[in-house]
């Protein structure tokens, strides 16, 4: 072999090497693509049916049945007491909304400084958002004494002239989840108007799935002021849901930072929650994402390691961040001297669970910095999953420990009681249950892939070679 | 037509205003004994359940006044410390007031109380939670009354369904039954003239109830005095309850 045949060879395989790393570089014929992802919906095994067909069983018994009994009997049969008046529910409601960050972060601030990485599993992200703040609603529904009455809590004119109480963060609470989740759920439907109308055009005549996709697709047909509209808008739902995220989970934090109780009042806590969301929201991406890999055919050609590797980097800064942000309020609070902010920083770390309080501190900081520094280990999507797990272990900890263990002490010491969870647990599951549900009916209905958003990529990255060397370059279409 | 109907105008201003209260209360811990015969007159007068011996023991107790019992020092060596009753201080700056999303928990303008109102109650326990005093009782099931203790309900106080909140109201319904004695012979309550069922059941005496407007009525002479405090007062609450410290 001479050595300019050796040299070619190797140029060769660096290119192979490129496009096998970059999907963006790895273009395939639109119509291959399309069928590929019309494809994924349409392969279900047999298992897949057996697992929704379990969920299904669990939704139904463990979050409507215990709902249905819980609101017959009275909260009584939960473990809420005094002084844990909120306990496990609003654990749950603070857990969701974390999950549903993610999918708004991931989506619109990437797309925003137009990151590459993030094209195609935007949609997966997205998804998550709607997904979870439906069943932080029903965790903050669940909650309510008495639920049926509900709809005092919204401002409609009504024969009394009463409204509700615009003091009370509650209700600053009710209209930001409401605001992001409509918004989000636009922001949801916008990307996915190509999506659906390619779907339309590949679905045979006289079937419901036609019928869905024609409503849901808007006549869209890809004309070019079509796209120009759609991009327009896309572009102003993407920065103004910025801020409605920040908003959001830093009105849940008020829930807490406004009331007058130790371990509460902090003026941290605004950016703490928003950052302990995107740490929760971040590991839940990657879990489904690695699922839906290795589950959904054809997702191994659009998700690969460099996805999981960019998002191991991005779960390993916020993960710093929220280390920082932990230790801020945990020292100003220290600081502060409060006497019964130190009992509760003693029960914190000392109490009967003081092992949540360091197993918070592991699963949030530990081991993200001890596995996700290594950009091999963080490629794999495994072991992203199992980070990831761990990860919304930790912040569930962390809620918990905000919630219903600061709960406990108060300035009352006679009043000071353990809580333990009752029916809540069930309801608790029933949610994951019917989160999961909902994304595996999804994913049988809607593109996971935003197809369009990949092609355009594609369409903007080529390979050059000048002389020896080949390079990437990228233009800008939009 | 809705234009000619006279809709009182609501207020909402609780934080500012943090008025100083009309009704007020002072409680002697030097002469408490601790028999508890404040808890059962409040709960015979005020329709308050009973919730049974699991649920109490799991801090569902719902007693709108409890006789909070501390000791000092390591066992054996104990030292028992006075007996501290404890009930709804109406904050004239309540932080139970403003977190209401539902406007159940207000300030009147009459009685200058905390109201509590049952049936605008969605029961998202919020204002519990911020209560300092942890005062504040939630209905957690429709407690059992069997015969033939629905006999003895007093008519006048609301009977409190599963999911709502409830607490001290100062025996509204006595207020207002005095308050009309005095309208309809046209003169001012006189100090002393009823009290609160607590009160009345005190074998001590060690709880007096007033006008704490009136600086000759007896509570307010008690709370004057160079014993008494108020319970959190750092908080800025303004309590209507005055403690007169033992000893």
């Amino acid at each position: 072999m001479t050595s300019t045949e050796k040299h070619h060879d190797h140029a060769h395989d660096h290119v192979a090497h490129l496009r096998e790393q970059h999907l963006m570089l790895d273009p395939l014929p639109r119509g291959q693509m399309n069928d590929m992802v019309m494809e994924s919906m349409h392969t279900t095994s047999w298992k897949f049916w057996v697992v929704f067909g379990i969920l299904s069983v669990i939704v139904a018994v463990f979050l409507f049945g215990a709902w249905g009994y819980m609101i017959a009997n009275g909260l009584g049969v939960a473990g809420v007491n005094r002084p844990s008046y909120w306990g496990i529910f609003l654990v749950n409601t603070v857990f969701w909304i974390g999950i549903s960050h993610a999918g708004t972060f991931i989506s619109a601030i990437l797309r925003v400084f137009k990151a590459e990485f993030r094209r195609p599993f935007t949609r997966a992200a997205e998804l998550m958002t709607t997904f979870g703040l439906v069943q932080a609603g029903f965790s903050i529904f669940m909650h309510m004494g008495r639920v049926w009455l509900s709809y005092w809590l919204m401002p409609i004119p009504n024969q009394r002239g009463l409204w509700p109480n615009f003091h009370s963060p509650l209700s600053w609470d009710l209209l930001a989840i409401t605001t992001y989740l409509l918004s989000s759920t636009m922001y949801l439907f916008l990307p996915l108007i190509p999506d659906l109308a390619m779907a339309r055009d590949r679905t045979p005549d006289g079937t419901w799935q036609k019928t869905f996709y024609r409503v849901l697709a808007l006549g869209f047909r890809g004309t070019e002021g079509e796209w120009a509209h759609l991009r327009n808008a896309m572009n102003i739902f993407a920065f103004a849901i910025i801020p409605v995220m920040f908003s959001v989970h830093t009105i849940v934090s008020w829930d807490f930072a406004a009331a007058t109780r130790p371990g509460w009042n902090s003026t941290i806590f605004g950016p703490y929650f928003v950052v302990g969301a995107l740490h929760s929201g971040m590991g839940a991406v990657a879990m489904v994402l690695a699922v839906v890999q290795s589950r959904m055919k054809h997702m191994k050609y659009f998700i690969r390691g460099e996805h999981f590797e960019a998002l191991g980097m991005l779960m390993l800064l916020v993960s710093m961040a929220w280390a920082y942000f932990f230790f801020n309020d945990y020292m100003v609070q220290w600081y502060g001297g409060d006497k019964w902010t130190q009992q509760l920083l003693h029960f914190h770390e000392g109490g009967p669970l003081g092992w949540m309080w360091f197993a918070m501190l592991v699963f949030n900081v530990v081991i993200p910095w001890a596995t996700l520094w290594n950009k091999k280990w963080r490629s794999n999507p495994w072991l992203l999953f199992g980070v990831g797990l761990l990860i919304n272990i930790g912040m569930w900890f962390e809620r918990y420990i905000i919630i219903p263990i600061s709960l406990t002490i108060n300035r009352m010491p006679f009043t000071w009681r353990m809580y333990t969870p009752g029916v809540e647990v069930y309801l608790g599951i029933g949610t994951v249950a019917f989160f999961i549900l909902l994304y595996m009916g999804a994913s049988r209905l809607i593109p996971l892939i935003p197809v369009w958003e990949v092609q355009e990529g594609q369409m903007a990255h080529s390979l050059k070679t000048y002389g020896r060397e080949t390079v990437v370059t990228v233009s800008e279409l939009e | 037509m809705t234009t000619e109907l006279k809709i009182p105008e609501f207020s909402a201003n609780f934080a500012e205003s943090g008025q100083q209260g009309k009704w007020g209360m002072a409680i002697d811990m030097d002469i408490c004994t601790g028999c508890q015969a404040c808890v059962a007159a409040c709960a015979m007068e005020n329709n308050v359940p009973f919730v049974g011996e699991a649920d109490s023991g799991y801090g569902r107790s719902m007693h709108w006044i409890r006789t909070e019992r501390f000791w000092e020092g390591e066992f054996p060596e104990i030292k028992m410390t006075p007996y501290q009753p404890m009930l709804c201080q109406q904050c004239g700056h309540a932080p139970c007031e403003p977190v209401c999303p539902a406007f159940a928990t207000v300030h009147s303008q009459s009685e200058a109380l905390n109201l509590q109102v049952y049936n605008r109650c969605v029961g998202t326990r919020y204002c519990a939670n911020n209560c300092p005093y942890q005062v504040r009782s939630f209905n957690w099931r429709d407690f059992e009354r069997p015969e033939p203790l629905p006999n003895q309900l007093n008519p006048d106080v609301t009977v409190r369904r599963r999911g709502v909140m409830e607490k001290c109201t100062f025996c509204i319904q006595r207020i207002h039954r005095a308050e009309d004695q005095a309208k309809s012979e046209g003169r001012e309550i006189a100090d002393g003239e009823f009290t609160t069922a607590c009160a009345q059941a005190c074998p001590a005496d060690a709880i007096v109830f007033g006008r704490i407007d009136d600086p000759e009525s007896a509570v307010s002479k008690l709370a004057r005095g160079s014993r008494g405090f108020h319970m959190l007062e750092e908080l800025g609450t303004l309590p209507s309850v005055t403690y007169l410290k033992a000893g």
